[in-house]
């Protein structure tokens, strides 16, 4: 499947953007992004117009980039303002500059034509409410994009690969139920059980001792954005009618699955809680676990990646119940990327 | 359910998936590729 344009896609942390040039590419496009002194966030091609020298190899001049090579400066809006030697710049002297949206904590970039509509950008009010503290980090994938979608979309596989931390027996004998939202392109899948065991992951961080009842509630926004809203409780402990849930705990898991090339993707990963807000051991402890998580699935994903590069064209792969978040999400994006 | 929205449910202690239009029609199978292409069908949807 091909990479879907006209999109907005996440393409760093605030935290990551700043005085340096920080290069990453995007969609097979590579940016250079960088912060104004007024505190803009910027993303330009990471190509001199001249001689296609990495301006994220280059220097700073104000809010200007000198290019490393030969001198061409550029604006934040990617207009040439100088060559070497010469008065006269070339009207063709500028480098594409990307529409940036920050919000959230997250750097979000328009990977198309013309202008996105910010209003379109899926929200995470966790990554900035006083009322939640998160871990995050970013892991490179060598592998499809798809395949992490196909992941995140069937949690049954906590079972197998994430035994130990997050992975319990009853993730995967738990029936799901699956919604799509066809006007907005979002895939729900839900999964909520009763009574069963509490994995390490949150049995530590939460200090609960007995069984649980563990709500996954995945929110996906393709092609890059996904939500799993996850709750955890001793068993029998229901929220109020009012919504009100002071007894529970919980955690908004998200992910940002960012295609880098057609087989290599942006892994971010992000754990908000709202308990032990103050607790720097439970962070650390969240921050550690869930990266081992991610890297475990990179690990399986890396191997899927090299399989299926290798593998003749027309594997007819099987699907089951587990699968049916996973078949609706695939086709929200052939929408979307215009495959079949 | 909201207009636009299809559903599938995997009844607990069953291998059936039960798919749910918009429309409010609804169909049975155990293969979710079945479930879906029933469902992309509306209006056009055969008895199942």
């Amino acid at each position: 499947m091909a990479i879907a344009r006209n999109q907005w896609y996440v393409a760093a942390y605030s935290e990551e953007v700043g005085e340096g040039l920080l290069a990453r590419t995007i969609c097979g496009e590579p940016l250079v992004m960088y912060r104004t002194g007024a505190g803009e966030a910027v993303a330009l091609a990471d190509r001199c117009v001249h001689r296609r020298f990495p301006l994220s190899r280059s220097n700073r001049d104000g809010d200007r980039i000198v290019c490393g090579y030969h001198g061409f400066t550029y604006a934040p809006d990617g207009a040439c303002v100088a060559v070497p030697g010469q008065t006269r710049i070339p009207r063709t002297a500028r480098v594409p500059a990307y529409q940036v949206v920050e919000q959230d904590s997250l750097v979000w970039v328009w990977i198309g034509d013309g202008t996105g509509d910010a209003a379109a950008i899926p929200r995470a009010p966790w990554l900035t409410s006083p009322d939640y503290v998160t871990v995050r980090g970013m892991e490179p994938l060598a592998a499809r994009y798809e395949l992490l979608v196909d992941n995140l979309l069937d949690l049954s596989h906590e079972t197998y690969l994430h035994a130990g931390y997050i992975g319990t027996p009853e993730v995967a004998q738990t029936p799901i139920t699956t919604e799509v939202d066809d006007e907005a392109g979002i895939v729900y899948v839900s999964r909520r059980m009763k009574d069963v065991e509490c994995p390490p992951f949150y049995a530590t961080s939460t200090g609960i001792e007995g069984r649980i009842d563990r709500w996954q509630d995945i929110e996906y926004h393709p092609p890059c954005f996904y939500l799993l809203h996850s709750r955890i409780a001793p068993t029998g402990v229901e929220p109020g009618p009012d919504g009100d849930d002071p007894r529970a705990f919980h955690v908004e898991v998200g992910y940002a699955i960012v295609p880098e090339t057609d087989t290599t993707t942006h892994d971010f990963w992000w754990v908000a809680r709202d308990f032990a807000l103050d607790d720097a051991d439970v962070s650390r402890f969240l921050h550690d676990s869930n990266r081992t998580v991610v890297l475990q699935d990179v690990e399986a994903l890396d191997v899927l990646e090299k399989v299926i590069a290798a593998e003749p064209a027309g594997y007819q792969e099987l699907s089951i119940n587990i699968d049916t978040g996973g078949l609706a999400a695939r086709r929200v994006l052939q929408r979307l990327t215009g495959a079949r | 359910m909201s207009a636009g929205r299809l559903r599938v449910e995997w009844s607990p202690g069953s291998d059936r998936l039960t798919g749910i239009c918009h429309c409010g029609a609804r169909c049975t199978a155990e293969d979710p590729a079945a479930v879906w292409a029933w469902l992309l069908s509306h209006p056009d949807h055969d008895a199942s």
